[in-house]
């Protein structure tokens, strides 16, 4: 006969039973019952207390994104659920697993208006994979079980789990589910359909100039290994798409970098120019793709993913294989041809060569530009045998920093791609340390996105974490200056930054930090930092009027590129 | 019927029977910017399972996209795109028309000759009940304009498929589309 539990216990120890070992929080009124339960029977889960729920969201992303395990955040009913919901989105965005766990006013009060009650299921129908309100205990066990379970099958993404006070409060018999029940739930665990394999084999195989993108499902399927050997059969060059960075060492002979909207000339020419695509766990969005019907515009597209939705949504494809990239990676393997394409290789090497030459590091200058602080970075963290992660936030810094660190490691990149969310960088640092404790974290932050988030350095603090923050100061919004550079005439509406000294703020939650004005202090000062055993704030007070190149206008073609300009000095092209 | 590819396809869902899943299924249609034209839900044969027909508007393409979303939800058990199954349609009407004794002769004439039904009728007015099939349904409704509709309600259609295959709605089918595009 199984034990009398309060729904707070049955919250803890479904935790438990899935392998829960820390979440991220902030209690209230509604969720108390739960926070007391955590307390009085002393479960082994470490509660991180956040100072802003929408820290917890990122928290728990940050966490599940770096260790493939599901992130859980917990929140109070009303305004601390709501706080909650950009993270959600963010999560839902990048397909991140995270169980969110909300109090909710008691069942008498549902619909009543009361104190702190918000409409949470309501609110985040549009953003989570699956959300459940729970009006009564009895429905709590089936919904935890659930919950897990869809968060991390199939396609992963962000599940509710809203529960009304007096479920926390009453009692039931509990043992946890062994099963779920959901007829209506294909996550696509099957190896996927051998027609549509052969197809996509026999396509690649007759390809003259192939080219393979690689999402980030690629690195959820843990299916990096696969993707190398499939690339290196055929001599086929791999791009990436923003998240799909690190699923294929940068340094690699085959690697073409990333494209799209800020992604490297040769890498969006090979994108334009190729004949078969294969698209493994890229969802082939606005940012890579720019105009839908001008991507891509010669190539027959195969597209694997998970989420039979993906398959036509943006772009017409040829052959959709449905189902986890590791095992269409697996299944096509065998079938995948060797080949050399010796004429395609070279003429991408042509591209990249001229790329380089516009490289903004070749230009004679001694001003501190973000791309040098980048590189500086990865020469300091990431080269050789650094094995650094980094977290980024959104913007400018954003893209330098996939232009300019050369991500060899999976998982070594974390960074809101799908909703772009400023403020996510710290956050999601601290979640990732705390599920990889001993692992060199970086965060790279612009002035405007840190100050989103920047009061979880009490977090950080709190928990004694060793994160390196690099913040990338122009003393604007410049990815929106930028904007306003290129499209409106360069009035600059509301960009200018009135930014506090990030040193003293460093420095008053007990944080070392410095800042950085010059070239030659750039390695040294990350040196610096990455040598101090604790946290660590560097200030890179950077030229502020830099822009990012390449760069597509919204809604032109890839092929419509602004490039970089070519060095004034020397002989040029 | 068809510009560019683009016409009206018949769908049935099948849902678990649980609150606020209609809520989901609506929510997703107005987010991803289905063009649906009618919609109409109540029991199947089996307990606990809704099934919904609705109507909308788009290419084969533009239904695939809205079958493989609407089968992402967790609580949608099954979709099908039946517009090339020739299935049986229909839809009910109900209308409210002002008919003085004098013109009351001349609905019940148009009642008969449409098969539709006169289920009230007072002084000087008459509610009548047509079944069949939408377009029907909208000649009835049509000719009723000349007496003047005081009030109307039409369900919006629902359908099934000919022959003694059932389609339960139990059975997850998934909706795979690998294979050609
Ligand atoms: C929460 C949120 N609000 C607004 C935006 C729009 N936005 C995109 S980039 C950007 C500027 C970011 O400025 P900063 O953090 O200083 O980074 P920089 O571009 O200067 O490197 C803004 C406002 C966003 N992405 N997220
Ligand atoms: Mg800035």
């Amino acid at each position: 006969m199984s034990e009398m539990k309060t729904g707070g216990q049955i919250i803890w120890e479904s935790l438990i039973a899935e392998g829960v070992e820390v979440v991220f929080g902030l209690p209230g009124g509604a969720i108390l019952p739960a926070y007391d339960d955590l307390a009085k029977y002393e479960y082994p889960i470490h509660h991180v207390l956040v100072t802003h729920e929408q820290g917890a969201a990122h928290m728990a992303d940050g966490y599940a994104r770096s260790t493939g395990r599901v992130g859980v955040c917990i929140a109070t009913s009303g305004p601390g659920a709501t706080n909650l919901v950009t993270g959600l989105a963010t999560a839902y965005m990048d397909s991140t697993p995270i169980v969110a766990i909300t109090g909710q006013v008691p069942t008498s009060l549902l619909g009543r208006d009361g104190f702190q009650e918000a409409d949470i299921q309501g609110v985040t129908l549009p953003v989570t994979k699956h959300n459940y309100l729970i009006t009564n205990i009895r429905d709590l066990p089936d919904a935890l079980k659930e919950a897990f379970y869809i968060a991390r099958t199939g396609r992963p993404g962000p599940v509710l789990v809203d529960v009304c006070k007096d479920a926390l409060q009453a009692s039931m018999p509990f043992t946890y589910p062994s099963k779920v029940n959901l007829p209506g739930y294909n996550p696509n665990l099957n190896t996927p359909d051998g027609t549509a394999v052969a197809r996509a084999a026999r396509l690649v195989n007759e390809a003259q100039r192939p080219v393979i993108v690689a999402g980030q499902g690629v690195s959820i399927a843990r299916a990096e290994a696969e993707l190398r050997q499939l690339a290196e059969k055929a001599n086929i060059p791999v791009a990436t798409s923003l998240l799909g960075i690190g699923a294929f060492p940068a340094t690699h002979p085959l690697s073409i970098s990333w494209g799209g909207m800020h992604g490297e000339a040769y890498c969006n020419y090979a994108l334009q120019e190729c004949d078969v695509l294969l698209a493994v766990g890229a969802r082939l969005d606005d940012r890579l793709t720019g105009a839908f019907d001008t991507f891509a515009p010669k190539a027959k597209i195969i597209h694997v993913d998970i989420d039979p939705a993906e398959m036509g949504k943006n772009i017409t494809i040829d052959t959709a294989v449905i189902g986890d990239a590791l095992l269409a990676l697996r299944a096509l393997l065998p079938q995948v041809e060797a080949n050399e394409h010796p004429a395609w290789l070279e003429q991408i090497a042509e591209w990249k060569s001229e790329t380089s030459y516009r490289d903004i590091l070749q230009q004679e200058s001694d001003e501190l530009v973000a791309p040098y602080v980048m590189r500086s970075l990865w020469h300091a963290t990431g080269e050789g045998n650094g094995r650094a992660t980094v977290v980024t936030d959104v913007g400018q810094h954003q893209m330098w920093e996939a232009q300019y660190y050369q991500h060899n490691q999976r998982r070594s990149l974390l960074t809101s791609g799908g909703l772009g969310t400023m403020g996510y960088a710290l956050p999601a640092a601290i979640g990732a340390q705390m599920g990889n404790p001993g692992q060199e974290l970086w965060v790279v932050a612009g002035d405007g996105g840190f100050q989103m988030t920047m009061m979880e350095l009490s977090t950080v603090v709190q928990e004694r974490l060793p994160i390196k923050i690099a913040i990338i100061n122009n003393g604007y919004l410049g990815m929106v200056r930028q904007w306003q550079d290129v499209f409106y005439n360069k009035r600059h509406s509301g960009t200018p930054l009135f930014n506090p000294d990030f040193v003293k703020i460093a420095e008053a939650y007990g944080i070392r930090a410095r800042s950085v004005t010059r070239r030659e202090e750039a390695y040294d000062a990350i040196k610096e930092a990455q040598a101090h055993d604790g946290p660590y704030l560097l200030d890179f007070q950077v030229e502020e009027f830099t822009n990012v190149y390449p760069m597509v206008a919204p809604g032109k073609s890839n092929a419509d590129m602004i490039r970089r300009p070519a060095p004034a000095v020397g002989s040029g092209k | 019927m068809s510009e560019n590819g683009i016409k009206r396809h018949t769908l049935i869902a099948w849902m678990e029977d649980k609150p606020g899943v209609l809520n989901r299924v609506a929510g997703l249609f107005g987010r991803r910017n289905f063009n649906i034209e009618s919609l109409a839900v109540g029991h199947s044969e089996t307990p606990g399972i809704s099934r919904m027909t609705f109507v909308a508007r788009g290419t084969d393409r533009d239904m695939r996209q809205v079958r493989t979303q609407l089968d992402k939800l967790i609580n949608v058990t099954r979709i099908e795109d039946v517009t090339y199954n020739d299935p049986v349609m229909r839809e009910l009407a109900l209308i409210k028309v002002q008919a003085t004794s004098e013109e009351r002769a001349e609905v019940m004439q148009l009642v008969d000759i449409f098969r539709a039904q006169i289920v009230d009728v007072t002084l000087d007015s008459l509610i009548i009940q047509i079944v069949g099939k939408e377009n029907q349904v909208n000649s009835l409704i049509e000719l009723l304009g000349n007496f003047g509709i005081i009030e109307m309600v039409r369900t919006g259609r629902v359908a099934m498929v000919r022959g003694a295959a059932s389609q339960t709605g139990v059975v997850d089918t998934a909706v795979p589309v690998n294979g050609h595009y």
